[in-house]
């Protein structure tokens, strides 16, 4: 058995009190949400928080998704599940359904939760991808309030994020219902993190790409945004020779690194064939409404 | 709900053990909690290689909760701080001198629990000194190697074993003569068996009595218990080896750990029981490991196809400490010997080299029987060689030179001597079921669509079932294997084995033998395993032994009890022995059907109404030393596709024919087929365990090795032929390993021809998605 090393654990039992106990406790408290990432990384001591803040009591104020108006709006108890069950994201934002079939494996979809995902800062890590690519944005609670954050501004380096260590993810929020989206990942077996994947939404006007956004995963030290090809896309007509060079654009973007998962030129390779199959894809969807 | 008992041979019985595994009854190592009982942890190497200076472990030693630490100078104090290996080899136990491998064992904290004991090894400190290691077998032999086992009084390099067999000259002069001659090499990668539950055990000392009870995750508890006394110096008769449920085996459990002797050794010390049980990331890292087989393969043929000569050379890597699993010292490469597998060749060679190298020791035979899946790979790849060479059928050029179902008996060239096989009925089989034809039209089509479609064949015979005991020896124990079986004066039986099932389904599958002999329901007969206390001494469950020898054995104990109970049934129906017949069911007096008695009425008058002369009771034990060794065989079709863009490989079809004799529960037997279809598609696509430069283990958890899921796994498609085994009581063989050894060529063989119009003739396992896309582009396919 692997075991952690020695912890502190409270249950919070409201949003606030949770940030109470994080401001308690001080910067080596951590929250446990799903477990499925902060506790094999205790058990193979490579984080050793003193102090665990449990959140899972809060399931009632935070497991949720639900639209607003046309906002979609994720609790951040939300369980990879509930995502991947979810008509409301399937209809309107295929690519997450797309990403959580090949997030993982069952086990840890009904644990995992997307607030977590997100949280967790690992530039593999599939949600924050297909989030960058639907511009959502993340609702953060700390000591002095709310504030939101875009997905893709919340990454600073492999597990850092701009939160501070009082703040508490609370909810997930996007204004933007794009009319097709796609997300395609290569693994080298279910349930691996991506050796590449890539996540597109877009909007069609007049048969053109109105307006389109593309997150990338695993391929850089954080999660990516191609913007200089969302900008080649832009106004064109869609089409295999624009998706071959649009493939060629983000893999010019993309800054993967070696690891077990492949060789730097492999991956960025992956970029370029994935980044056509998603547009092609999100096209096909977005023609189809 | 209780089914009414009725199952007998050869049916599709459901597995009598399985009601307690779904309901999570199954009782583990792990679930065993003595009172008294104690934890531990093994402190580990870092390096691969290095010189140890100091062990202090005086800071662990205050913290509270901490029972004791033992280093490798407390048990060479003893004379214990190394014990001998399967292949005649010294292990270190805990390292003295230096540390051989990464993730070997250093010190041993025993604590209150395993948390403590956990965070006792962070407070031992080692001053290592690194040292140059060896990762890549190829530099073992270099003039300026590093000496690993520098312990070894005359070992000055790494070499641990020369050694060849066969005709040499015989098969040079056929390669001299033959119009073809193809070559190839390959490396048959480092794998690891991975079985779900790691190694463990709870070693129970009992100071009163003197006798140790070691409960312990064991494919071989007999032999266990006999190493455990020649090791350790207490009589045999004292220690008592239980092997509980085991959750998978597949070899990593055959032989004897460090933690095993650590934590009898601090049982002995503390007299309080002590348990061990490894961590995913300790069993990956530091049990034995499988394959590692660099090897060129060649082939002399005719213009025409028709083999002349086979030679294979092989530098075999066995890490640091040579623990290889092998049926006696004249078998260094196992079984390897049977590389001209199914195939009439007439002249043969090998040679192989092996090495000392700084990672783990081993190897061992995973789901394999000794080293036969390196020789199947090794020739399956290369026919596939000659057909490409000889622009020939992959499938005709097997069937021009299969053994002939006439020919059996066979004695190969290597001197094997198969129990009958008919290969050409089991490949037509196949192909059949592949419907061979319209698949080779399916991938003209799919080339000129641009589609990249494979189809494999790979075709072999396994060899298993060691014995005979003359031929083959555990530590100098001849590989017999035994049964005892009593019947109950109600006519329920007990079994008793020498073997001990890790999943495969012994308690099923032995008790209808019983059945099928005694003509009783097989609900009616138990069956116990894996307690030396009370079981019949045998040598265990691996190299798909229990069958072919345990099996016979089960079998002839039951046909023995079956003579006293027909000598009891005489008295009974007051007639002649001589006048009597079995209907399979009862003993009646031929010519009058009426007057008969079943076996639970035999039963009962065992114990009630002996005739004069015999002793109460109906039971009865064997020992079985099979004559010759069993070879199951089997065809087998892989179809794949690959994708341009990314380099993922998706196996479309499997089409497995197999051949293991007469099948004692069908279903039993698919179902080892396909746990072994998916270990051997998983080698060959994803399985293996890699090091960095420094001897850095790169796949300690199974985000990192990767084993195949039911996601990536086909349909597979089985198909049977039924050849009986000659020299079997029951016509069977074993079969558990057979997809193992089969199937990593057909899935290789399949990609390569995939990749054929490209001008590729092989790739190396595992078959990443990386390494395919390199081939692609390297090879001018774009997408
Ligand atoms: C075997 C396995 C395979 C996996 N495969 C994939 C995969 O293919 N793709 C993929 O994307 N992911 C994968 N994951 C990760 C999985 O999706 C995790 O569940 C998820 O990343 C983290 O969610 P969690 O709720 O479990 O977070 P936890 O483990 O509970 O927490 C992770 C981190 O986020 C912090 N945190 C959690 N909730 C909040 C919050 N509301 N506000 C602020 N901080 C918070 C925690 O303090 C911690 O630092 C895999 C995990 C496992 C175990």
């Amino acid at each position: 058995m692997q075991v952690p090393a020695r912890f502190e654990y409270e249950v919070a039992t409201s949003v606030e009190g949770a940030i109470s106990l994080l401001q308690r406790y001080g910067s080596e408290t951590r929250l446990l949400a799903g477990g499925h990432s902060l506790i094999p990384m205790m058990k193979l001591r490579l984080a050793s928080p003193e102090v665990l803040v449990d959140i899972h009591r809060l399931d009632k104020d935070l497991r949720y998704i639900r639209d607003d108006g046309g906002t979609l709006r994720i609790g951040a108890l939300a369980r990879h599940k509930d995502v991947l069950e979810s008509e409301l994201v399937k209809e309107h934002y295929t690519l997450l359904t797309d990403a959580e079939t090949m997030i993982a494996d069952p086990l840890v979809r009904n644990m995992g939760t997307v607030g977590g995902a997100l949280a967790n800062g690992d530039p593999a890590e599939d949600l924050p991808a297909a989030f960058v690519a639907l511009g959502a944005e993340v609702v953060a609670r700390g000591p002095d309030g709310e504030r939101t954050i875009a997905v893709e501004d919340l990454y600073t380096g492999p597990y850092e994020t701009v939160l501070e260590p009082v703040d508490i993810i609370t909810e997930l929020r996007c204004s933007r219902q794009p009319a097709g989206s796609a997300y395609f990942k290569v693994e080298r077996r279910a349930g691996d993190y991506a050796s590449a994947a890539i996540g597109v939404a877009l909007n069609l006007a007049d048969g053109k790409i109105e307006d389109v956004r593309i997150g990338m995963c695993g391929v850089g030290s954080t999660t990516l945004r191609a913007r200089e090809t969302e900008e080649l896309l832009r106004g064109q007509r869609p089409g295999a020779e624009l998706y071959g060079r649009a493939g060629e654009r983000a893999a010019e973007e993309s800054n993967p690194l070696e690891d077990a998962r492949g060789t730097a030129p492999y991956k960025r390779d992956l970029v370029r064939v994935l980044v056509g199959r998603a547009l092609e894809k999100a096209v096909e969807r977005a023609e189809v409404v | 709900m209780v089914a009414t008992p009725r199952h007998t041979m050869g049916d599709r019985m459901p597995r009598k053990e399985d009601g307690r595994f779904i309901r999570g009854k199954g009782r583990y190592v792990d679930d065993i909690r003595l009172p008294g009982m104690l934890h531990s942890a093994i402190l580990r190497s870092p390096f691969a290689h290095a010189k140890i200076n100091n062990v202090d472990a005086s800071a662990a030693l205050e913290l509270e909760g901490v029972h004791a630490v033992i280093t490798g100078a407390d048990l060479a104090a003893q004379g214990l701080a190394w014990m001998p290996t399967l292949a005649g080899d010294t292990q270190a136990v805990l390292a003295t001198d230096k540390v051989r491998f990464q993730g070997q064992e250093v010190a041993f904290v025993v604590a209150d629990d395993h948390y403590i004991a956990q965070d006792a090894l962070e407070l031992i400190e080692v001053d290592y000194e690194p040292l140059d290691p060896i990762v890549d077998s190829r530099r073992a032999l270099d003039e300026d190697a590093p000496v690993i086992r520098d312990d070894k009084e005359g070992q000055a390099d790494n070499l641990i074993f020369f050694w060849d067999a066969g005709d040499r000259e015989a098969t040079e002069r056929a390669f001299q003569e033959a119009e073809v001659t193809v070559r190839q090499e390959m490396f048959y990668p480092r794998s690891h068996p991975a079985p779900m539950e790691t190694c463990g055990c709870v070693a129970d000392y009992d100071i009163s009595t003197g006798e140790m009870t070691v409960y312990m995750t064991s494919q071989a508890p007999h032999a266990h218990r006999t190493l455990f006394a020649i090791v350790s110096g207490l009589p045999e008769h004292q220690i008592r080896i239980i092997s509980p449920d085991i959750g998978g085996g597949f070899g990593n459990k055959v032989p004897i750990y460090p933690g095993y002797v650590c934590a009898a050794v601090a049982s002995l010390i503390l007299g309080r029981p002590v348990k061990w049980m490894e961590t995913r990331a300790e069993n990956l890292m530091s049990t034995s490991f499988a394959r590692d087989y660099r090897m060129t393969g060649e082939i002399a043929a005719t213009r025409d196809g028709r083999i002349l000569g086979v030679r294979s050379k092989i530098l075999a890597d066995h890490g640091a400490f040579n623990a290889h699993a092998q049926p006696g010292e004249q078998y260094p490469t196992g079984f390897f010997p049977i590389f001209t597998s199914c195939y009439d060749v007439p002249a043969a060679y090998a040679e192989a080299t092996g090495v000392y190298s700084n990672k783990a020791p081993g190897g061992i035979a995973y789901r394999c029987s000794f080293r036969v899946t390196e020789a199947i790979y090794l020739m399956e790849r290369m026919m596939d060689v000659l057909a490409d060479e000889l622009e020939m059928d992959p499938a005709e050029l097997r069937r021009k030179n299969f053994v002939k179902k006439e020919q059996m008996p066979y004695v190969s060239v290597m001197g094997w001597e198969y129990d009958g096989g008919d290969y050409h009925a089991a490949l037509d089989e196949a192909l059949r079921i592949a419907g061979y034809e319209q698949l080779l039209e399916e991938q003209r089509r799919a080339r000129e669509e641009g589609r990249i479609m494979g189809i494999g064949v790979s075709t072999f015979t396994e060899i298993v079932g060691a014995g005979p005991g003359k031929k083959c020896h555990i530590a100098g124990i001849e590989m017999f294997d035994s049964a005892e079986l009593r019947l109950h004066p109600t006519g329920k039986a007990i079994l008793k084995l020498g073997v001990k099932s890790q999943g495969q389904g012994h308690e099923t599958t032995f008790a209808q033998i019983v059945a099928g002999e005694l003509g009783i329901p097989a609900e009616n007969v138990e069956v116990r395993e894996g307690d030396t206390d009370n079981t019949p001494f045998g040598l265990g469950t691996y190299a798909s032994r229990s069958t072919p020898v345990c099996g016979a054995a089960t079998a002839i104990v039951a046909r023995k009890v079956r003579e006293k109970a027909k000598k009891i049934a005489a008295h009974m129906l007051e007639a002649a022995e001589g006048d009597l017949e079995w209907t399979g069911e009862r003993f009646q007096v031929k010519g009058s059907p009426d007057r008969g008695v079943n076996m639970e009425e035999i039963s009962f008058a065992a114990y009630t109404n002996v005739p004069e002369g015999e002793e109460a009771g109906l039971e009865g034990v064997t020992y079985y030393d099979p004559p010759e060794m069993t070879y199951p065989f089997g065809a087998y079709i892989c179809v794949v596709e690959i994708d341009k863009g990314t380099g993922q490989i998706e196996v479309k079809r499997f089409i497995a024919v197999d051949d293991c004799g007469v099948r004692i529960n069908p279903m039993v037997v698919e179902g080892q087929i396909h746990g072994g279809l998916a270990s051997g598609i998983g080698i060959a696509l994803m399985e293996v365990m890699d090091f960095d430069e420094e001897g850095n283990h790169l796949n300690s958890s199974f985000m990192d090795y990767l084993t195949l899921t039911s996601m990536e796994a086909p349909k597979y498609e089985l198909g049977e032929t039924v050849t009986p085994s000659t020299h079997h009581p029951l016509g069977a063989r074993g079969v558990a390993e057979s997809p193992t050894v089969g199937s990593p060529a057909a899935v290789v063989n399949a990609v390569v021809d995939a990749l054929s119009p490209y001008g590729v003739r092989h790739v190396d396992m595992p078959l990443s998605p990386n390494r395919i896309w390199s081939l692609l582009r390297e090879n001018g396919v774009g997408a």
